[in-house]
């Protein structure tokens, strides 16, 4: 669905230039919700802005459910960024307007006739659970609603692509979970596309179907959460179960991609006669799948029997000293 | 003869100089203030969407236009009124009376009014202006509808300063001849040293500017959603 081809931007300073986008391939799948983490600096606003055009790449193209945006007139460019959504950390609203005049805004701007307006803004309110607000102005909301109202503009014209810049970012945490919350009913309601930036991992955990790790204007990993997690010494799952590093002998990490019913460690003892023992362990809820990281030491004759039975059952095995 | 009893006995005349000088005085203010917002508001936007980085970048344009404002800016009233004469004389054929006087008060308060103008537009958030680019909008509609709704309390309590300003930029166009009540504190109070005159005229000045701003008030709390 957005699909973006070798993106660098250069700002040329007076006397250097600064690289915030070094070469990024991003893929983003029709339906999914992807999302790019890193610390401030690493890029991650700018390769947001290269996706509706907000910046120009220096180099590299940009296409959003196949048309090239790259490529188009300022007049084309306008049409496409119509079926773009976008939410923005502080929310962006007109101060000037109600709710229901914000909500009405893009279709305003795409021509679209007052009474159709009107029963659209009623339909999106309701959507975000604002409908007795629509006569509010902005400044008399708390945050989260402030957010629920950009969330409603953003969808105002239809886009199959929502670009969230840190939404969350300036919420606390129970709004943000709530926030959250709307935008993965959205994407399974409406089978909306969703590419979104954040410098919190909590946030790719919680929502994300693939994710993006971005450095010094690169990704550094990129691919499904589910298998990033997988990967031995991915930054992800590193991030995100930081189980210490253990100098115990004969240890191994576990990962269990998804909760298991099955008495597996007693399965274990039982079967190949091997002494287990708990070193460490993290469960975490990635992506609406219990995922979870256990360190243990494993001792006995038939060792490498029993870690293959575990490989078999569908656990991740890796030598945690190796 | 008290000075009770002398008033009441002059009040029949001067009430109708003073209700003229009024009168005089508000036309002058008025039409300098459609004129100036005319001009001055498109300059205004114009000095802030020239920026580089802006809405229509152009730094060529906006050094120019800034050199004019600020010319208009730098120069004390009474001696833009008399360097614009002949251009008054030309426009209006002549250079006495209020209407001769909407010449120099306009061109005095247009650079006014758009200096207002643009801190007003500049105050506007820049993520809302991204905002309607990102949805697609025309840098016209991103004017009309983001950056003057926006900015509307600012820019009426502009005006309301423009206003005052052009009320006492009038008393000096008194000065050179151009009526209303500057023109009566100068002519009647001051050469003639009638105090009744000179008190009733501030008086009437002073009336003028509280109920311009009384009203901009009530207005910016209107306009204001902040």
């Amino acid at each position: 669905m957005i699909e973006a081809v070798g993106l660098r931007k250069v700002y040329p300073l007076k006397q250097r230039e600064v690289v915030a986008l070094d070469g990024v391939d991003l893929h983003v799948e029709q339906g999914e919700i992807f999302g790019v983490v890193g610390q401030s600096g690493a890029g991650k606003s700018t390769l947001l802005r290269c996706v509706n055009l907000l910046e120009r790449p220096t180099s590299g193209t940009v296409s959003v459910d196949g048309r090239e945006l790259t490529g188009m007139s300022a007049g084309g460019l306008r049409q496409a960024r119509r079926g773009i959504g976008m939410v923005h950390q502080h929310f962006a609203l007109l101060s000037s307007r109600t709710v229901a005049a914000n909500v009405a805004f893009p279709l305003e701007i795409a021509g679209v006739p007052r009474a159709r307006r009107a029963a659209r803004v009623g339909e999106l309110l309701e959507l975000v659970g604002l409908a007795d607000k629509a006569k509010a102005y902005p400044a008399q909301l708390s945050g989260g609603q402030k957010q629920r109202v950009g969330i409603a503009r953003a969808l105002a014209s239809d886009p199959k692509v929502l670009l969230s810049d840190e939404a969350t970012s300036a919420l606390d945490p129970a709004t943000t979970e709530s926030i959250l919350e709307l935008l993965r009913d959205l994407n399974r309601q409406l089978g909306l596309t969703i590419l979104l930036i954040t410098h919190e991992m909590d946030v790719i955990k919680r929502i994300c179907d693939s994710a993006a790790i971005m450095e010094n204007g690169s990704f550094r990993e990129a691919g499904k959460v589910l298998d990033l997690i997988g990967t031995p010494d991915s930054l992800l799952a590193a991030s995100l179960f930081p189980l210490p590093a253990t100098d115990v002998p004969d240890a191994v990490a576990l990962t269990y991609p998804r909760s298991f019913d099955e008495p597996l460690m007693s399965e274990l003892t039982r079967r190949f006669d091997v002494d287990v023992n708990v070193l460490g362990g993290a469960v975490e809820n990635v992506a609406g799948t219990s995922v979870g990281r256990l360190n243990v030491q494993v001792r006995g004759a038939n060792r490498e029997a029993a870690l293959g039975f575990l490989a078999d059952k569908g656990l991740l095995v890796r030598e945690a000293n190796r | 003869m008290s000075w009770t009893e002398e008033l009441a006995q002059r009040w029949p005349e001067m009430s109708e100089v003073l209700w003229y000088g009024t009168l005089d005085t508000l036309y002058m203010v008025l039409w300098a203030t459609v004129f100036s917002v005319l001009v001055g508001l498109p300059l205004g936007v114009l000095l802030v969407t020239t920026d580089r980085g802006g809405l229509t970048p152009a730094p060529v344009l906006k050094a120019v236009l800034g050199a004019v404002v600020n010319i208009g800016r730098s120069l004390p009233f009474i001696v833009l009124m008399v360097a614009v004469l002949s251009l008054t004389r030309l426009l209006i054929g002549t250079t006495l009376g209020p209407t001769a006087a909407i010449v120099p008060l306009s061109i005095g308060a247009i650079p006014f009014f758009a200096r207002l103008v643009e801190t007003a537009v500049r105050e506007v958030d820049r993520e809302v202006v991204e905002a309607a680019h990102a949805m697609g909008a025309r840098k016209l509609t991103i004017v009309g509808k983001v950056l003057l709704p926006e900015a509307l309390p600012g820019l009426v309590a502009g005006l309301v300063m423009t206003v005052v300003a052009l009320v006492s930029y009038s008393a000096m166009a008194g000065a050179i001849g151009g009526g209303g009540l500057g023109d009566i504190a100068i002519r009647e109070g001051y050469q003639r040293f009638d105090d009744y005159y000179l008190w009733a005229t501030v008086i009437l000045l002073v009336v003028i500017v509280q109920a311009a701003q009384s009203l901009g008030d009530f207005i910016i709390r209107r306009v204001s959603h902040r």
